[in-house]
């Protein structure tokens, strides 16, 4: 019998301990992927939240409708001809942050003054892009509450955010951008589709 | 001989038996009768044991309300309703453990306090902080998700506000957001998943976290309203000079201070348990309504100092990354701190000055909070923002040049 000299080979062990322990990692980590996804909105939620139609053709001008698309309130304001006119105020859009709507999310059709398809008809989430409130409809101009300068337009009871009446955020409110647009289309004039985009000619 | 062995009564027998197989009489010794603590402690230093009892008891009242709450968009408002009127003695396992909530902040908030005051985040317990901040961490995750789960009309659109706070990160925010509600809005998925973290997840969280701050602790020793560490000066016998057994002196002490905690708790319990709408919103007596804002939507009362932060802010990612940093300064206070003193008894007034400020802002922010966001308040929140970071950004500052009095060898004591 030839006695071997016991000697430990640290580099080996060394690799052995580094290969062992990052394949565990690599594993734990895969492993983690299914428990995080599940997380993820269920095929079932995605396919509640389904596009969602509204007839339109009754509502009056100066009124607003509110219609639930994913848990959210989408308001679709006919606007009158005085409250159109009022966007195109040029000492509005001085108080305004983003009056062009440059930060906003708004889909490209509504990248306008009016943020909407139709100048008429203004389609809005109604979820305040500060925290998540519901907006108030204050669209009577020198509201009682909201001071005699205030042109109309909608106001969070939460944090005093104010967006005027196309859904465009004023300066100096907790809201960093403008209401969201959802996607949205015409069926025919009088209804109106939330979660599908208007093919624009 | 075995004389010795025969004398021995059957209870001490069944004690050696254990003994030689799990450290039960060892383990009652290091953390009882044979864990020293400072023989000064005072009325501040009820409200560890008293933080313990707390989450005792809602542990156990959580038990028996999943008993019969039902964790669903459909279901959860009307159980606990049902709770409420129809199960037996259901009314007071409730409000038990909703009381317990507020009681759960009230105490820790001064129990954090004391902390302040007695400088026991200083070396040597950076890490009794630690772990106790990452209680108390773990202790607002909790009160948030168990603030969803009676589906009232406040606890929908609290969780909306805080959840959408997610969404200010940018880049990634909107997925997250998505992720954690796992849908398009706060909907029954929400309920049931915050449902699992507030029951399973964060309580085993809490524990294991409580065990790991006691044991950091009866590792260093306990500090005390001098901030002298009687481990220094010990006798013969081997204990600190100035160290009293905690079991039986301190347990019997503590025993005292949860009695009359036990009498003021009894008093929210019975006789107000919504608090005047502070522990109980008003606007939690309506169903979820995700259509419909409450008038005026406020977190309960122990998070609105950092909400009032949160609305100072006029950006919302910095108003959202202010707060963060708000909460999670108590975790540097150990580094910031560079007094030679640990106790406020021996500091100077530039300490004293900025921990009553501070302790003034923080409840001034709580009080904003509550209320409409008015331009006024808003402005005072503001004001009261800045002392509030000003304590933890100019405290390397003013702790070193702060003129501190000589600390004595012997703790203060007088006996009664």
């Amino acid at each position: 019998m030839t006695s071997e000299v016991e000697k430990v080979d640290g580099g080996r062990r060394h690799f052995l301990l580094v290969a062992t322990a990052v394949t565990g990692i690599a594993g734990a980590a895969m492993t983690a992927v299914p428990f995080l996804a599940s997380w993820k909105p269920s095929a079932r939620a995605q396919a509640l939240g389904a596009p969602v139609e509204q007839d339109i053709s009754k509502l009056e001008p100066g009124a607003v409708v509110k219609v639930n698309w994913r848990g959210q309130a989408i308001f679709i304001v006919r606007r009158s001809p005085e409250m159109m006119k009022q966007l195109e105020d040029p000492a509005l859009a001085d108080k305004l942050r983003d009056p062009k709507s440059e930060q906003s999310e708004q889909p490209e059709y509504a990248k306008n003054d009016a943020r909407s398809l139709k100048p008429e008809y203004l389609v809005l989430v109604g979820v305040c892009t500060h925290l998540g409130c519901a907006p108030l409809s204050r669209f009577q101009p020198a509201d009682a509450e909201l001071g005699a300068d205030w042109p109309g337009g909608f106001y969070c009871p939460c944090h005093g955010s104010k967006f005027d009446l196309a859904g465009r955020v004023f300066k100096d409110v907790p809201a960093p951008t403008n209401l969201k647009v959802p996607p949205y289309r015409f069926v025919t004039d009088g209804v109106v589709q939330i979660g599908v985009d208007a093919e624009v000619a | 001989m075995s004389a010795t062995m025969q004398q021995k009564g059957r209870m001490a027998q069944l004690v050696d038996w254990i003994d030689a197989r799990f450290p039960m009489t060892r383990f009652m010794k290091e953390h009882a009768s044979e864990y020293y603590a400072p023989k000064n402690f005072n009325f501040w230093y009820y409200f560890g044991s008293l933080a313990l009892v707390v989450l005792v008891l809602q542990i156990v009242t959580g038990i028996f309300l999943t008993m019969n709450y039902k964790p669903s968009a459909a279901d959860a408002f009307a159980s606990v309703e049902y709770i409420m009127r129809d199960v037996e003695w259901g009314w007071l396992i409730r409000y038990m453990h909703s009381t317990g909530a507020s009681a759960f902040f009230i105490v820790v908030y001064l129990h954090m306090f004391r902390g302040l005051m007695y400088g026991s985040y200083k070396n040597p317990r950076e890490l009794v902080w630690i772990f106790g901040m990452l209680i108390y961490l773990c202790l607002m995750a909790e009160a948030f998700f168990g603030y969803l789960l009676p589906w009232g009309n406040m606890s929908y659109w609290g969780a909306q506000v805080i959840v959408s706070l997610f969404g200010a990160i940018p880049g990634i925010g909107e997925g997250l957001v998505e992720w954690i509600r796992g849908d398009y809005y706060i909907s029954d998925i929400t309920l049931n998943r915050f449902f699992a973290l507030h029951v399973i997840a964060l309580p085993l969280a809490l524990v294991f976290l409580v065990i790991a701050h006691i044991f950091a602790l009866h590792e260093v020793g306990s500090n005390n309203p001098d901030g002298i560490e009687i481990k220094k000066l010990k006798g013969p016998d081997g204990h600190p000079v100035d160290g009293i057994p905690f079991h039986p002196y301190y347990t019997v002490k503590d025993l005292v201070g949860f009695i009359v905690f036990a009498m003021l708790f009894s008093l929210v319990l019975f006789f107000a348990p919504e608090m005047g709408g502070y522990f109980l919103e008003h606007a939690n007596f309506d169903p979820a309504n995700p259509l419909q804002t409450p008038e005026h939507i406020a977190p309960v009362w122990y998070f609105t100092p950092f909400y009032a932060i949160l609305r100072a802010v006029p950006n919302k990612l910095l108003g959202v990354v202010l707060m963060g940093i708000a909460v999670l300064a108590f975790v540097f206070l150990p580094w910031l701190d560079r007094s030679k003193v640990k106790s406020i008894r021996y500091r100077g007034w530039l300490f004293r000055g900025f921990l009553g400020a501070f302790a003034v802002s923080f409840i001034a922010l709580g009080y904003l909070g509550l209320q409409p966001a008015t331009p006024g308040y808003t402005l005072a929140a503001r004001v009261f923002a800045v002392i509030y970071f000003a304590f933890f950004l100019l405290m390397p500052w003013y702790t070193r040049i702060d003129q501190t009095k000589p600390v004595p060898e012997r703790v203060t004591f007088h006996t009664h």
